[in-house]
């Protein structure tokens, strides 16, 4: 490991100002072929959250530090990365979490790393456009009511930080891609399936390519969601239910009428 | 841009104190694995779970009373046991606990096979539905079961023992009609709630059920723990050990 940068190799905090309390972030720096932590002194200010460490590093010790951020306000899902151990977004990760700790930070590890802190998140897109988009059973605009769309706004309220599709450990740690769509996706095509007005049936496809039983519904997607949605309590239990109907249950398939809609 | 502080830093207290990882699968395989073998050591040992006019959930439906007398719990307990190990809850806690699949959000597994819920046996989880239309009949015999405890040989009653029977029942109706199966089954599997008259009406059951499932955890493990404490109670009743304080 590469030895503690310190604070006087950097700019020193403005003049006047009293002494902050300096912590030490250890951040991953390499890209797809190699790479390893190395230590910084970062000073550390009241409310000071992991992205101002990293945007403090690139404007005082090294400006070749590469992180993807938009908004730093937990809306636009760039920031996110692996911090100690946690995925998180480092724009919403206080550093006072962690006092008398070293700051591990590194990319999210599901997906390739390009260089440093910024992961190629692209197979989301590619999963994303296996899904049968919304198809209405008449053209906007009509008419919908508020409980009808309440449980998709839930869904419509992810920022596609991807950091379900990094906790999951089908993903994570199985490297499931090629087998299963991901918490993201579940809840993308949950907010379909549920909208009245949709007419697609992606019922068949989260029993197959989907890969809705690959999920064994341990929750930790919807952990670590920064916008709390249950993913896995208002989503993907649902879905499993749907597809049960459908696969498990002699019983509703003998009875089964036209779609009650 | 980060300005760096201007006064002495961090100001906030941590948030809590994080448990280490492995104390919450560790919980669950000390709980789950205590009560399955106090379960085996009851189901197995024992021929009757009646005291009087009260009787132990282990043994309810009483099918002794039906002529069978062959270790009565086990004709029984196979309901509620499946019902549990195919619920949504328990299979979290389960893989997380017993299967270490995963043991912890983001902790590293063992590299094998996964095949989630996809391959025989697990796949059976699909089948939960029709073990809560068991569990629902059996919800109908506890409740009966409560009614009987409060009627004792010289009319109504109230004994400790029929106060535990009922706040079991109870914790167990919780449990029960908090299910995720329960849920889409009123209204969770519809995709608008105000197309129909029937649908408006499921709407409302599906809202209710909904808030007693955001607490289905909760209410998984304080009904179990409510069957634990009613069985004990009525097994040291009948062994003698304890005697049970009539109130009214
Ligand atoms: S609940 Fe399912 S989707 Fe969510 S992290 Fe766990 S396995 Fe992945
Ligand atoms: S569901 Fe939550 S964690 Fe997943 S991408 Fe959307 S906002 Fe991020
Ligand atoms: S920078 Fe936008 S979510 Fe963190
Ligand atoms: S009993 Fe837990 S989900 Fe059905």
């Amino acid at each position: 490991m590469a030895q503690p940068q310190t604070m006087d190799q950097a700019a020193a905090p403005e003049a006047g100002a009293q002494q902050a309390t300096d912590m030490t972030l250890s951040v991953f720096r390499g890209d797809a072929t190699a790479g390893e932590e190395r230590e910084y002194r970062v000073p550390v200010g009241p409310g000071m959250v992991v992205l101002d460490a990293v945007h403090w590093l690139q404007a005082n010790v090294d400006s070749t530090i590469a992180c993807r951020w938009n908004c730093k306000a937990a809306r636009c899902g760039s920031c996110s990365a692996d911090i100690n151990g946690h995925p998180g977004l480092m724009c919403k990760t206080r550093l006072d979490d962690f006092v008398g700790q070293v700051v591990h930070v590194r990319p999210m590890r599901t997906f390739p790393i390009i260089k440093d802190l910024v992961t190629d998140v692209s197979w989301n897109y590619k999963v994303a456009k296996q899904i049968q988009p919304f198809t209405p059973a008449q053209p906007a605009p009509f008419v919908m009511y508020q409980r009808d769309v309440d449980r998709g706004q839930e869904f419509r309220r992810c920022i596609e930080c991807f950091l379900c599709q990094n906790v999951c450990h089908v993903l994570r740690e199985h490297s499931g891609m090629d087998r299963y769509f991901g918490p993201r996706f579940m809840i993308k095509i949950a907010e379909l399936e549920m909208h009245p007005m949709d007419t697609a049936d992606r019922v068949d496809l989260l029993a197959g390519g989907g890969g809705l039983g690959f999920c064994n519904i341990t929750k930790c997607c919807q952990e670590v969601c920064p916008e709390h949605i249950h993913i896995t309590d208002n989503a993907i239990i649902p879905l499993k239910e749907r597809t049960a109907d459908r696969y498990w249950d002699p019983i509703r398939r003998l009875f089964r009428r036209r779609r009650t809609g | 841009m980060a300005t760096p502080a201007t006064v002495p830093a961090p100001q906030r207290a941590p948030k809590g104190w994080k448990l280490p990882w492995w104390v919450e699968p560790t919980a669950t395989v000390v709980a789950l694995g205590s009560f399955g073998l106090y379960s085996i050591w009851e189901v197995f040992f024992h021929t009757t779970g009646r005291f009087g006019n009260y009787l132990s959930p282990f043994f309810s439906p009483d099918v002794t009373a039906w002529g069978i007398h062959v270790i009565p719990a086990v004709w029984v307990v196979w309901v509620p046991l499946l019902f549990r190990a195919s619920c949504y809850y328990y299979r979290k806690e389960y893989y997380r606990g017993f299967f270490a699949d995963p043991a912890a959000c983001a902790r590293p597994e063992r590299s094998r096979v996964y095949r989630g819920e996809t391959r025989f046996p697990l796949s059976l989880n699909n089948l939960h539905r029709f073990m809560l239309y068991l569990a629902i009949v059996v919800i109908l015999f506890l409740w009966d079961d409560t009614v009987r405890a409060f009627i004792f040989p010289n009319g109504f009653g109230v004994g400790l023992g029929s106060l535990i029977m009922l706040g079991n029942v109870i914790l167990l109706s919780y449990y029960t009609f908090s299910c995720h199966a329960f849920r889409h089954l009123v209204g969770g599997g519809l995709d608008c709630f105000t197309c129909r008259a029937r649908a408006v009406t499921r709407y409302g059951l599906w809202s209710r059920v909904s808030a007693w499932n955001s607490h289905h955890g909760q209410w998984a493990w304080i009904s179990m723990f409510g069957v634990w404490a009613t069985d004990v109670y009525i097994r040291l009743l009948i062994s003698g050990v304890l005697h049970d304080p009539r109130l009214i």
